[in-house]
């Protein structure tokens, strides 16, 4: 699978857009996970992860910055998230399936957030740098 | 035979209530086939599929589209009873066009986004785990013929 210039450019504009609002949309993606892959919290067991909980907030700010780093990187995705991959493989082993979640995840907020932004064209490239970044999380699990 | 709370039933029929299945339809199987490329080997009499824009205007395509929403509407009336509700489609899907299971996960998934996008904040987390949950049970019930 590879990122097309026009994908790399659906991407970019979905991140520029989404702008300061990055953290928020991060948060409610852990959020939508949570309740809707109920599985996904046995990564969390140290974590408050009801309504609000100020460590999904933190956390969601963490895997937000890390999307709009692998796309201002977009050349180089497996550079720029190299210690994320890293520590996933590592330390937090988060099983390769819970990645496409995490993506359905970010896709629902964009779209209710946002439907405008997500037009076929730009979901397919979302969908693929998605893909893309969780192929390079998991890239060093063996 | 698949549990469902209260509060799923509630939240899967209030949103159906208010789909126009005709436009939802349309576009979940053109999001399908521009997304997920490979798709489109299943649709190769509709015609011209080239580009996003073909495969949004293509009239087969939103015809399509809207059969299989109207379909789901079958699931939505029938939650205790989708396995049978979806057997002949079952049939059909494994036996005689081979589609393979994984892109009825898919189809549901890109459902699950365009009601997202049609619904905005009202489709919270519990409207998106309900119906997560409900496209899961459809895709099972399809590939039942493959078990």
């Amino acid at each position: 699978m590879v990122l097309s210039g026009a994908d790399k450019n659906n991407v970019k504009g979905v991140f520029s857009k989404i702008g300061g609002q990055a953290e928020d949309y991060g948060a409610e993606t852990l959020e939508r996970m949570f309740a809707t892959y109920p599985q996904t919290k046995t990564y969390f067991p140290h974590f408050d992860l009801g309504k609000g909980s100020a460590q999904v907030k933190g956390h969601g700010k963490k895997v937000a910055a890390a999307l709009v780093e692998a796309a201002n990187n977009i050349d180089d995705i497996a550079g720029a998230l190299s210690k994320l991959s890293d520590l996933h493989a590592q330390k937090l082993r988060v099983d390769p399936v819970n990645f496409k979640l995490l993506g359905q995840c970010f896709l629902v907020v964009v779209a209710s957030r946002n439907p405008q932004l997500l037009t076929p064209e730009v979901h397919a490239s979302l969908d693929k740098f998605l893909c893309a970044v969780g192929t390079v999380l998991t890239a060093k699990y063996r | 035979m698949v549990h469902w709370s209260a509060e799923e039933k509630q939240l899967i029929s209030s949103v159906w209530g208010k789909v126009n299945v005709e436009e939802c339809g349309a576009e979940a199987l053109a999001r399908l086939l521009i997304v997920y490329p490979w798709t489109q080997r299943f649709f190769s009499n509709f015609g011209n599929l080239s580009s996003p824009t073909a495969i949004i205007g293509n009239p087969k395509v939103r015809a399509h589209g809207k059969k299989v929403l109207t379909s789901f509407g079958e699931a939505v009336k029938n939650l205790d009873n989708i396995k049978g509700t979806y057997s002949k489609l079952s049939e059909l899907h494994c036996e005689k066009l081979h589609v393979d299971p994984e892109n009825f996960r898919l189809l549901g998934d890109i459902l699950v986004i365009v009601l997202a996008s049609h619904f905005g904040r009202d489709f919270t987390p519990s409207c998106q785990f309900a119906w997560q949950k409900l496209v899961g049970v459809v895709a099972h019930a399809l590939a039942r013929r493959y078990h």
